[in-house]
């Protein structure tokens, strides 16, 4: 029932594709059939599983990393008022630049394997993250603060009991922001040097003219990065199952 | 421990000056709140009425020019709170938002006392439930009781049955003059009837900076019977003598 949607814009887009190659008998290099892509996927499918893992690890290990740090910096900048003026602007000078630009820097520094990538990944997410906890953490509802001072809380109490779940849907939304530019970055990361990884494949199979392998990788990432966004969401609805959606329908 | 027995003395406050947004709301305000009774501030909107209950809360800024003339020890700790908002937080289920006091300051409570409290406010089958599905009067019903669970000696209520409709703001008038007897309770209402249905004080707030009126001591113990004719007269008075208050917006 609720699967049966995205089936159906799944079948409905791969028609289209298919539509697209025949009607304008475009050469399979610059854009290859469904057909092809699908016979490439079983011909090449345990490099496609062992890139694809590798990838993933990438993704994750990024997010995990980036969540931590982007938690511990809006905690400290939260309880601590010089953290906030020192930290703050650094934070905003960081987004400036434009990450990718950095990716050359860290394989440079860290090296071709997964470090680098994982790096990339960490950086993209880490200033959503922290944003998102710090405004969630600022924005605390005034009445609550009044409640818990009425009640003689310590400042302790109030961050752990209430500041901190309150924060929590705005959390989530940077969570959400994370997941899906996590694979940019480790993607971005390969491109620029590497030898494992969906990325890498992708370079590597368009500079042999294997494009029906390079839309195979391309389509195992987007799977992967739907699957995992759609996880990750179903995930946060759940733990956050007190703050419902005011949007009508629940999808 | 909290204090089972509630304090038994008056609590006098003097203000010496208070501006809020460039215009002075209090200058030498002197107010009192006689022990073990019912207080009700009335007035226009924005003469200063939940700018006093706030300033009694300890929920302004240090700096305000207040001084607690009595009791001496200050009111640090004997009070309990109640707005108009109930205040709930909504991760948590209307038990544990009973016992957030006791959650935020580490303390023992006891769990028969928090179900007896629900029990008596009739949300035992709501215990643990989330507040996002009770109703208005349910939630400010679980307001109450955490306000009770407190069992502090003193209670500001800041409009706290405003946003319910009629007839349920009538039964927790009731509920709250009988579970809030002897305490000594500062609330804030617009309602001239709930004034004159719960108060055993009733002071009318007017004027830029605020200054109080003469109180009006209703007779006879709250909740006091609509149907009264004492009441109704009274009721009366009060809105006569708001509309003559100046207005300050």
């Amino acid at each position: 029932m609720r699967l049966i949607r995205p089936l159906i814009i799944t079948v409905g887009l791969i028609l289209a594709w298919q539509a697209v190659v025949s009607l304008t008998e475009v050469p399979f290099f610059i854009l290859p059939s469904p057909m092809l892509v699908a016979m490439a996927m079983i011909e090449h499918a345990d490099t496609l599983l062992e890139d694809g893992l590798v990838t993933l690890g990438e993704i994750l290990g990024g997010l995990f990393l980036g969540i931590i740090l982007g938690t511990s910096s809006a905690l400290v900048m939260g309880l601590f008022r010089p953290a906030r003026q020192w930290l703050m602007p650094v934070m905003v000078v960081s987004q400036a630049i434009p990450v990718f630009a950095l990716a050359p820097i860290l394989v440079l520094w860290i090296g071709y394997g997964i470090g680098s990538k994982i790096a990339m990944a960490t950086l993209i997410i880490y200033f959503p993250v922290t944003a998102a906890l710090f405004d969630g953490l600022r924005r605390t509802n005034p009445g609550y603060l009044d409640l818990a001072r009425t009640m003689n809380a310590s400042r302790w109490a109030v961050l752990r009991r209430i500041r901190i779940p309150a924060a929590m849907p705005s959390f989530a939304s940077g969570v959400r922001v994370a997941t899906a530019a996590a694979p940019i970055g480790a993607i971005v990361g390969e491109w620029v040097g590497a030898s494992h990884g969906l990325g890498a494949l992708m370079l590597h199979s368009s500079g042999r003219t294997q494009i029906d392998v390079m839309f195979a990788a391309l389509l195992v990432l987007a799977v992967m990065a739907v699957l995992l966004y759609f996880s990750v969401d179903r995930l946060l609805r759940r733990l956050l199952a007190w703050s419902p959606d005011s949007l009508p329908s629940n999808d | 421990m909290t204090a089972t027995d509630p304090i038994q003395s008056d609590i006098s406050i003097h203000v010496d000056r208070l501006t809020f947004d460039g215009t002075m709301l209090f200058d030498g305000l002197n107010f009192a709140l006689p022990a073990g009774k019912w207080t009700c501030l009335m007035g226009v909107s924005g003469v200063g009425k939940s700018t006093l209950l706030r300033l009694v809360a300890g929920l302004m800024p240090e700096e305000t020019a207040m001084t607690i003339k009595a009791p001496e020890s200050g009111l640090e700790g004997q009070i309990a709170y109640m707005a108009q908002d109930d205040l709930l937080l909504p991760w948590l289920t209307v038990y544990e938002n009973v016992v957030l006091g006791a959650r935020l300051r580490g303390d023992e409570f006891s769990p028969g006392r928090v179900l007896h409290l629900l029990e008596q406010l009739d949300l035992l089958r709501s215990a643990y439930d989330l507040p996002a599905t009770l109703s208005g009067g349910m939630r400010q019903r679980a307001a109450l009781a955490r306000t009770l669970m407190e069992d502090r000696p003193v209670v500001l209520m800041d409009e706290p049955f405003s946003a319910l409709d009629t007839i349920t703001r009538v039964r927790l008038q009731d509920l709250a003059a009988e579970m809030l007897r002897d305490r000594t309770v500062l609330l804030v209402t617009h309602d001239p009837l709930e004034a004159f249905r719960l108060a055993d004080r009733i002071h009318v707030m007017s004027g830029r900076p605020a200054v109080l009126f003469e109180p009006i001591e209703p007779a006879g113990e709250s909740p006091r019977d609509m149907r009264d004719p004492d009441l109704l007269a009274g009721q009366a008075e009060l809105l006569e003598r708001l509309t003559r208050s100046k207005a300050v917006a």
